[in-house]
């Protein structure tokens, strides 16, 4: 039983507030029994940079509002057996996704010319800058995604309850009070 | 001789007239529904309630029972496609739970939590529809409409002021509000109206009141909604 090898995971977050990161951090002392089963490869409890090939689950929160989110996401596909959504903004946009009735020229306008207070404002166009996208989009809409986690953000024990069901071999299920939306 | 049918094997009587959801709602059997209201008379267009009677699909709301029918509605392709109907509303509106006074009572949410829906699965529409605030106790966000008229039905057959429509065809079908305007202040709208009452999702606000039960302890945060909807509640 011991000698199982443990299975390599790598988290992130996009267009996402780290909310989902720490409700994952919400399964509290779980995280030991966690940590016999599985290895952290990239993500932000780590600070590694890069995800390893042959990577057995990624968990993505956060949508996708920029170019390098895009890039990150690709990334986090090619290398991982299981793809995971985590959180409402992965899922469906979420809040990030509240601009998408707005063009974003007027909302690059407002934010860095218009609004009071701004001094010879401007928007900023250092090369080294990610572009935005026209509209926020859920990583389901560019990547095959295979699993979801619902909720803004999902509770440390949903969270848990997919991890284990896919660690036990079993179709991940939320049942009522743990599949939540809001 | 009393009136049965089978219901998912098991018998549900019922009396003459009555819907096959109206009898299993009154036995006590749950099956999803949204454009559906016990105080109105059937719409038939959400086709969340539909079931298959001696193999055929038809909307439960809709169908008169009958005796001897076999119904089936529990059943994994009914609740893939009742799935799939629910994920399309979900992407054709702007429905953002996290910001939405109607979570955890509303009921297109709480159908996609007995659907086991975990995700949208579509891509989304994000349209852009404007929200009404012109109206001194009431805020409507179209962003959330599903089209089940049940405003459109209240106001008219309710309240008898035809205060709501549903205009345009397919898929452009959309919610109006009947003023010259088209503003809910150039109506004579109130917040005792029934209309007001029975939106399933977040559509008709009432103002001032937002977030008064807190998230968590709503209506389907205590049951699950197959455990709340049964006749006359």
């Amino acid at each position: 039983m011991s000698e199982k090898k443990k299975l390599r995971v790598a988290t992130t977050s996009l267009a996402g507030c780290f909310g989902c990161h720490m409700s994952l951090l919400d399964i509290d002392e779980r995280l030991f029994t966690l940590l016999e089963h599985i290895d952290f490869d990239r993500s932000p409890l780590t600070d590694i940079k890069t995800v390893s090939p042959g990577t057995d689950i990624g968990i993505i929160e956060g949508g996708l509002c920029n170019a390098e989110n895009v890039h990150v996401l690709r990334e986090f596909r090619q290398n991982c057996r299981i793809l995971i959504a985590m959180g409402a903004c992965a899922v469906n946009g979420g809040l990030p996704a509240q601009r998408n009735h707005l063009p974003l020229t007027t909302i690059l306008e407002e934010v860095y010319h218009t609004s009071p207070g701004l001094a010879n404002g401007m928007i900023p166009n250092d090369p080294e800058l990610p572009l935005p996208l026209n509209k926020v989009h859920p990583i389901h809409e560019v990547v095959k995604v295979d699993y979801f986690i619902p909720g803004c953000p999902p509770s440390g024990d949903a969270i848990w309850k997919v991890l284990t069901d896919l660690l036990a071999g079993r179709e991940p299920e939320l049942g009522h009070g743990l599949m939540h939306y809001d | 001789m009393s009136l049965t049918f089978t219901l998912d094997g098991k018998t549900v009587p019922f009396t003459e007239g009555q819907t096959i959801l109206q009898a299993a709602s009154a036995a006590g059997v749950f099956i999803p529904h949204l454009c559906y209201h016990p105080e109105f008379k059937p719409h038939g267009s959400c086709k969340l309630c539909t079931v298959k009677v001696n193999g055929r699909q038809t909307a439960s709301c809709t169908m008169r029972a009958a005796p001897g029918m076999d119904v089936e509605s529990e059943t994994e392709e009914i609740n893939a496609e009742r799935r799939a109907l629910t994920q399309m509303l979900f992407v054709e509106g702007n429905h953002f739970c996290p910001s939405c006074e109607k979570s955890g009572n509303c009921q297109l949410q709480a159908t996609a939590y007995h659907l086991g829906m975990m995700s949208p699965h579509f891509d989304h529409f994000f349209p852009n529809r404007a929200v009404d605030a012109s109206h001194p106790d009431v805020l409507l966000d179209f962003n959330r409409c599903i089209l089940c008229s049940l405003c459109v039905r209240a106001s008219r057959d309710v309240d008898g002021k035809n205060v709501f429509a549903l205009s345009g065809r397919g898929i452009k079908t959309h919610l109006i509000v009947n003023a010259k305007s088209g503003r809910l202040a150039d109506t004579d709208f109130a917040l005792t109206d029934k209309a007001a009452q029975v939106c399933p999702v977040g559509v008709i606000l009432q103002k001032r009141k937002g977030f008064a039960v807190p998230i968590g302890e709503r209506k389907y945060d205590q049951a699950p909604i197959s455990e709340t909807v049964t006749e006359g509640k």
